[in-house]
């Protein structure tokens, strides 16, 4: 072993190794090997249950020097399988501060390596694609080649249906409002709950394969399929939820996994990405207004434009600058449209909360037009 | 929207003072050439000769003219723009084109504001509106009162507490405001801030003392996409002024929520003002909570922008001018990724440190302390994947005494002088920080005694635990690459461990250790990136192969001080023009964010790293492919920066181009330059070097008195003077030498002259001389901080044609390949050698754009071996133009208090300006203006002279009463005038025992400008030292020299008004006239 080299090590399925030294819990993780770009949040890039079983790989170099808050958590529990970080603070400095990231992620038993060169690995990811691999907290006296072996066959999130290991089991309430939205939970962020709680809705989150004459009995005044982990067609139980609802004529809003749900329910395509797209900063534009947004995403699955059915109302509305992919759907009759970004950051922008007015908008127009012709 | 400008002006920002460098020719040169791309003219007017924006090739049309309304005027009379770009030359281009507007010449002549509108550069700058905008929209502003008097500020104070604080509106560099902590401070800063605010009107606010400082730089396009390029956190908390902090980007303390806050904050706050192109939000956020308010907007590109853009590979003033011309944000390509657009945030995967470079090594009785006004001249800048090692690193990049964190004040001894300096702001504050840790303080203690951020307080904790290994452990493989890691010095871990460096450099050779380079691509890698931008770290993979083909490593100058200022820059620049040219790779190093050479579309490869002997010296190796004699590197471009590797790098076989370490060496040897001299038959003033007291007045009544004495082993005139008694050469040498260091102090007779200063370029076999400039005052001014003329205008031809001769032998027998300058005085009509500098010097620009030469290119062609010959250039003096071109020096007095204003041989001039004409007159008058030193006739003038000046000065004052001038004057100088029968008003020179006293006229604004030359005596000093700090406080025209006085007067008498405006190449294309 060189003097450069830690204990620690990610091993790519590709069979190349990267070293460092081990934070957080003292373990072995296999998964997807990603890449995320946001500068900060990585607290909400822990707990975003889009990343399940994904090793994330944060480009900023700088980790861990703002702590852990309760208050930032995204979710239930941090959904990660491992972290990778160059250089991981020990003494964190914010007034919200709790504890410090590795405290937080080895009581959750995630690991974490830090010291890791990780331009490096980003470049290499970026070259050859997201790739399985094996993060482990120490190497020491173990044979490379077995955990190279150990990489190529590690679990990845496209196995299963990993929507099911972040949906929440029951039924849960959120806000007051007077327009009622149905969520269904394929792993929510709670800034996507809040976004709408905060515009006078109130949602009620139900599990991923709540059937849908179980969400139409809720008499919703729309629906959203939020955000969530995996390869869209390994959803099951969602995809029919939300091809009986497209059907239904009840307003509909797909968040990112749920805009690739919606695309699936239209007939469709989607394909995975050579390795996403994951950060803060990736400008799309709104081909209606020619307006450029930038906005927070988290993907690794798009879907394909030119499968997108023609002559039957559904455009695509918009696009990534960044390699043209599809960013948004929208039917021009039905109250149906979908993004494939992330509208509520958390990490990331905030400049996109306005298509939660927009869908609400609807939700509100729809909502008196109903009780005026009650009347 | 209106029909897309096809002829656009764009203004620069005039010569560099403290809060507007060199940042502003990075800008409008990156605008003029985004504009070329779009297909649309530029008329380019800027009075600062030093600068790549000037150059005619940036810009179709190019005006050295001064920047103000008339001569604006008659370049839209001339030109006809139907656009004007106001944004990007700094406050001072935008106050004017403000100006322009009010006067109605925008309207007149048809010209369009592009860009952001002029409602909106009025609702951001103005205080008021500004607020009320805030207001409007929901975002939080501080409590604070307009005030247009003292009365209105204390009525202000009376609703809130102190400290407050003072901005007046309208400067820059926040000049003549402060922070108020009693109710006479209040009154005191209050009074100064109306006085420099153009408007006479100033914010006093509550003081946020202690709260974080944070800026978002943000675009917005004309459809109201809108972006941030990214963020920047100052490590000092509020209270230092932005351009004096140590700045970290992106911001390394706040979370997600905290930083989107404030992201979302500035994106409403640039849609409100309706920008259209860049501008800058600065914040102030509570350490312990989500309170924050927003303090200030540029609306304008700004430093921050130009740090900005270097930290993250946005061109900021690329994009604004596109904008300003109508583009959309995802209209502009990334020229960084070649993939991409405009429309996008840049996500850096590397941390970015800012240090000021502060004047304080040359004004060491000025006040270090840092507040409200911005006392950097310069500032550095470094990359690297960890906090730690980009400190480290911006840390030997400001080339001060101190090349590390290692460096600790003798004073510190004291605890309490330690606690001092921990708790005020001042250049020093960073390495207190680090003694006190070093001496066990507790962080949290640090940290409430500083205010600043504990993270940054154990960031530096961590260095000091690192030195502690160093100094105690044995230094095993593995400590080796964590202290490289963290970016210490092979210096530094030689220095902790006791070992010669050199000797851990041949460790980390034997072990592999060496850095790798990274690119900076905007995107954190995602996208594959075309940029050649690229920084050292200690990691595992590099990403810069060495360039294929014949190439060459430009030094640039580093952080810009006094004495190094943007003209070596300009010449680096060039020379990477000049390789390209010939074919050769160019490759730039050097750690300055604010210039053109740092942009990375100036070179083939840019290398942003400090310009130390071990980062140039890894970097050549690694573009050798680990050999160090491959690659050659041009030092005589980067001033002395440059000039000191020299040494260092030829011991290790590095290949120089031009004049060897040999040819430095002669010139910079006392002794052998003198041998030198003697052999070649050029005479020098008689001069000596001793190393006792005894032997300096010894050595200086062998010689007669006055002399010039001055340490040997500071160059840029630091510490030199001129000595006309005994007695104070005791004084000088006792409070500015130390003898122990061993180092000789050089005596020289004083020969008082006519100074003359000469650029040549030698190709070895023949000598070409662009130009004999004449400097305006005589020997015994720094030639930085003289006007010089170009052609000189009172030499004999006999004289020029000795100094031909004299250049020309100098040249050759000195082995000089390349550029070398040479100053000399004519003294009893005879001529003698002062200096010989083998190297650029700072008047290369001024020389280069009135001769037309292109000195540069050529001094670089002639290193790659091309003689002057080839070339097309005949030896000698190259024709003489058929025009007149003045350099004016700059001053940045008035925001160093303390600083003695008078002139001496130690340079205290920030920057320049250039005047020129087809006569001396106006060419001066222009020089004046464009420096600020114009005063109109009928005005009146407070004189006060040294005995020995008296004499002289007869013809000058009777001029000025002729001219309708008022003359104030103090006793003998009135007694003098009054003798001559001419009117005068005398005032006392006894400050406040007598009405009125010479500062009341000052301060009362009686007078209008002030000529004062000290005499010798040291009473005199003081008193005279007290009214041009008023003077230059009060922002009137103050004279320390009476050659500079007579000329000024001159100037006034001949041609106030009468001068020409016209482009920088049609004073050239008259017909010739003889020499």
């Amino acid at each position: 072993m060189s003097f450069r080299d830690g204990d620690a090590a990610v091993i790519l399925a590709d069979g190349r190794v990267f070293r460092g030294t081990s934070f957080g819990a003292m373990r072995d993780a296999e998964g997807e090997v990603v890449f995320t770009t946001t500068m900060t949040g990585y607290q909400e890039v822990a707990t975003d249950p889009s990343f399940r079983g994904q090793i994330v790989c944060m480009t900023y170099p700088l980790i861990g020097n703002y702590g852990v808050t309760p208050m930032d958590d995204q979710s239930r529990r941090p959904w990660i399988s491992g972290m990778i970080v160059r250089n991981y603070c020990e003494w964190p400095s914010n007034w919200r501060s709790e504890r410090t990231l590795g405290q937080y992620l080895a009581e959750h038993d995630i690991p974490a390596i830090q010291g890791v060169d990780t331009r490096a690995l980003t470049r290499h990811i970026r070259n050859l694609g997201a790739m399985r691999g094996v993060i482990c907290a120490s190497v020491a006296g173990r044979a490379l080649d077995t955990l190279r072996q150990r990489a190529r066959t590690a679990w990845s999130p496209s196995d299963s249906n990993v929507v099911a290991d972040v949906s929440v089991v029951e039924e849960r309430v959120s806000g007051q409002g007077d327009l009622r939205v149905v969520l269904i939970d394929c792993g929510v962020k709670e800034n996507v709950i809040a976004s709408l709680t905060r515009r006078g809705a109130s949602v009620t989150v139900v599990p991923f394969d709540t059937p849908f004459d179980e969400i139409a009995a809720l008499n919703p005044d729309g629906v959203l399929t939020s955000p969530g982990p995996g390869d869209p067609e390994n959803a099951g139980a969602a995809l029919d939820t939300v091809r009986d609802m497209v059907d239904s004529g009840l307003p509909y809003f797909g968040v990112c996994l749920g805009h690739q749900l919606l695309g699936l329910a239209i007939g469709a395509h989607t394909s995975k990405l050579k390795f996403g797209h994951r950060g803060g900063n990736h400008p799309v534009l709104d081909r209606a207004t020619g307006r450029v947004y930038i906005t927070a995403q988290n993907h690794g699955y798009q879907v394909d434009a030119d499968s997108v059915p023609t002559g039957l109302g559904w455009t695509v509305s918009h696009v990534s600058l960044n390699d043209g992919s599809v960013e948004g759907l929208r039917h021009d009759r039905l109250p149906v449209f979908s993004v494939q970004y992330h509208p509520e950051g958390s990490p990331g922008p905030m400049d996109n909360e306005y298509v939660f007015d927009e869908f609400l908008r609807v939700l509100r127009r729809r909502k008196s037009e109903r009780e005026g012709a009650a009347i | 929207m209106s029909a897309r400008a096809k002829r656009v002006l764009v203004i620069g920002s005039g010569p560099i003072v403290i809060g507007q460098a060199a940042e502003f020719d990075y800008a409008g040169t990156q605008a003029c050439r985004a504009l070329r791309e779009e297909g649309i003219e530029t008329i380019l007017i800027n009075s600062n000769p030093a600068t790549i924006m000037t150059d005619e090739d940036v810009a179709d049309v190019v005006y050295v003219e001064p920047l103000t309304p008339d001569v604006l005027r008659r370049v839209i009379m001339r030109e006809r723009p139907d656009g004007l770009l106001p944004t990007l030359g700094g406050q001072t281009a935008l106050n004017l084109a403000v100006r322009l507007a009010e006067l109605g010449i925008l309207e007149r002549y048809g010209v369009r504001l592009l860009g952001t509108p002029l409602s909106a550069i009025q609702q951001a700058e103005d205080r008021q509106l500004f607020k009320e905008l805030l207001q409007e929209i929901g975002e939080p502003v501080i409590e604070s009162a307009i005030v247009h008097s003292i009365a209105e500020a204390r009525a202000f104070a009376a609703t809130t507490a102190l400290p407050l604080i003072v901005r007046p509106a309208y400067t820059l560099g926040g000049t003549g405001g402060g922070i108020a902590r009693t109710p006479e401070e209040l009154d005191e800063i209050t009074a100064s801030g109306l006085a420099a605010s153009p408007i006479h009107q100033a914010l006093v606010e509550r003081s946020l003392l202690g709260w974080k400082e944070i800026e978002y730089e943000v675009i917005r396009d004309g459809v109201d996409n809108a972006i941030t390029v990214c963020n920047m956190e100052n490590i000092d908390p509020m209270g230092v002024h932005t351009g004096d902090s140590i700045v970290v980007a992106p911001s390394q303390t706040l979370s997600d929520r905290e930083y989107q806050m404030l992201r979302t904050s500035a994106l409403k706050i640039i849609r409100a003002l309706g920008i259209e192109g860049g501008c800058n939000v600065q914040y102030a956020l509570d350490p312990h909570s989500f309170s924050y308010f927003v303090i200030e907007v540029n609306p304008r590109v700004s430093r921050s922008s130009a740090l900005a853009s270097k930290a993250t590979g946005y061109p900021i003033a690329r994009v604004a001018a596109k904008i300003a011309v109508g583009k959309r944000l995802d209209q502009i390509r990334n020229t960084v990724t070649e993939q991409t657009t405009a429309a996008f945030e840049p996500a850096l995967d590397y941390c970015v440190v800012k240090i000021p470079r502060w004047p304080f090594d040359k004004f060491r009785r000025a006040d270090r302390s840092l507040g409200t006004q911005m006392k950097a001249t310069g500032e550095v800048m470094a990359i690297d994947r960890s906090f730690s090692a980009a400190l480290q690193k911006a840390v030997r990049s400001l080339e001060t005494d101190a090349h590390d964190l290692l460096w600790e004040d003798p004073v510190w001894v004291d605890p309490e002088r330690l606690e001092h300096d921990v708790r005020v702001a001042s250049d020093l504050r960073l390495w207190a920080l680090a003694t006190s840790l070093r001496r066990g303080a507790p962080d949290a203690e640090i940290a409430r005694q500083s205010n600043i951020d504990p993270w940054f307080i154990r960031e530096i904790g961590r260095i000091v635990d690192m030195e502690r290994r160093l100094a105690s452990e044995p230094i095993d493989d593995s400590l080796l690459w964590q202290a490289k890691r963290m970016g210490f010095s092979d210096d530094q871990i030689g220095a902790l461990a006791g070992v010669d460096s050199a000797g851990i450099r041949e460790r980390r050779y034997a072990l592999d250790i060496t850095p790798v380079y990274k690119m900076v691509d905007t995107c954190a890698a995602e996208f594959e990136a075309a940029t050649p931008y690229y920084y050292s770290t200690y990691d595992e993979e590099d990403e810069a192969a060495p360039l294929e083909g014949g190439k060459a490593v430009v030094i640039g100058s580093g952080p810009i001080r006094i004495g190094q200022g943007i003209e070596f820059d300009y010449c680096s620049v060039q020379a990477a023009h000049a390789l390209d040219a010939a074919g050769s790779h160019s490759i730039m190093i050097n750690s300055n964010p604010e210039t053109v050479s740092t942009d990375f579309d100036t070179s083939d490869r840019l290398y942003f790293e400090s310009l130390d002997a071990e980062s140039v010296g890894e970097i050549l190796r690694h573009e050798g492919g680990g050999c160090l004699h491959t690659v050659p590197v041009i030092l005589q471009f980067g001033g002395q920066t440059a000039i000191n590797l020299a040494g260092p790098l030829t011991s290790r076989g590095v290949p120089v181009m031009g004049s060897s370490v040999d040819t430095i060496d002669l010139a910079e040897d006392r002794e052998r330059f003198e041998a030198f001299l003697t052999r070649i038959g050029v005479p020098q003033p008689p001069g000596t070097a001793v190393t006792t007291l005894e032997g300096a007045l010894d050595a200086a009544s062998r010689l007669g008195y006055p002399i010039l004495v001055r340490p040997s082993y500071v160059l840029g005139g630091r510490a030199m003077e001129v000595v006309h008694s005994a007695e104070y050469l005791a004084q000088y040498l006792a409070s500015s030498v130390d003898f122990r260091t061993g180092h000789p102090i050089l005596i020289d007779r004083y020969l008082e002259g006519k100074e003359v200063e000469v650029d040549a370029i030698c190709d070895g076999e023949q000598v070409l001389i662009p130009g004999v400039m004449e400097h305006i005052e005589r020997a015994g001014v720094h030639s930085g901080d003289s006007f010089a003329v170009y052609p000189g205008v009172n030499l004999y031809s006999s004289e020029v044609e000795r100094i031909v001769e004299y250049t020309t032998r100098i040249a050759l027998e000195l082995g000089v390949i390349g550029l070398v300058n040479i100053q000399y005085v004519i003294h009893s009509a005879r001529i003698y050698v002062l200096e010989v500098n083998p190297r650029a010097s700072r008047t290369v620009p001024f020389l280069s754009k009135a001769t037309g030469l292109p000195i540069i290119e050529i001094a670089t062609r002639a290193m790659l071996g091309e003689s002057l010959r080839s070339q097309g250039y005949e030896p000698g003096l190259w024709p003489r133009q058929p025009l007149v071109a003045v350099k004016a020096p700059v001053f940045s007095m008035a925001k160093l208090r303390g600083v003695e204003v008078n002139l001496g041989p130690e340079m205290k001039s920030t920057g320049e300006a250039m005047g020129i004409d087809n006569e001396f007159a106006p060419a001066f008058y222009k020089a004046l203006l464009a420096s600020g030193l114009a005063m109109s006739a009928r005005s009146s003038i407070l004189v006060s002279l040294a005995d020995r000046d008296k004499p002289e000065s007869l013809p000058m004052l009777s001029h000025l009463v002729r001219m309708g001038c008022d003359v104030y004057a103090t006793e003998g100088t009135a007694q003098m005038i009054q003798d001559n029968g001419m009117p005068v008003q005398m005032v006392t020179k006894r400050i406040g025992r007598g009405s009125p006293d010479m500062l009341d006229v000052i301060l009362n604004g009686v007078v209008q400008g002030v000529i004062n030359t000290p005499g010798p005596a040291s009473k005199e000093v003081l008193d005279g030292f007290q009214i041009r700090r008023a003077a230059v406080e009060k922002g009137i025209p103050c004279i320390t020299s009476i050659d500079t006085a007579m000329a000024v007067v001159e100037a006034m008498r001949l041609s106030t008004g009468a001068y020409s405006v016209q482009p920088l190449p049609s004073y050239r294309n008259r017909v010739s006239v003889g020499y």
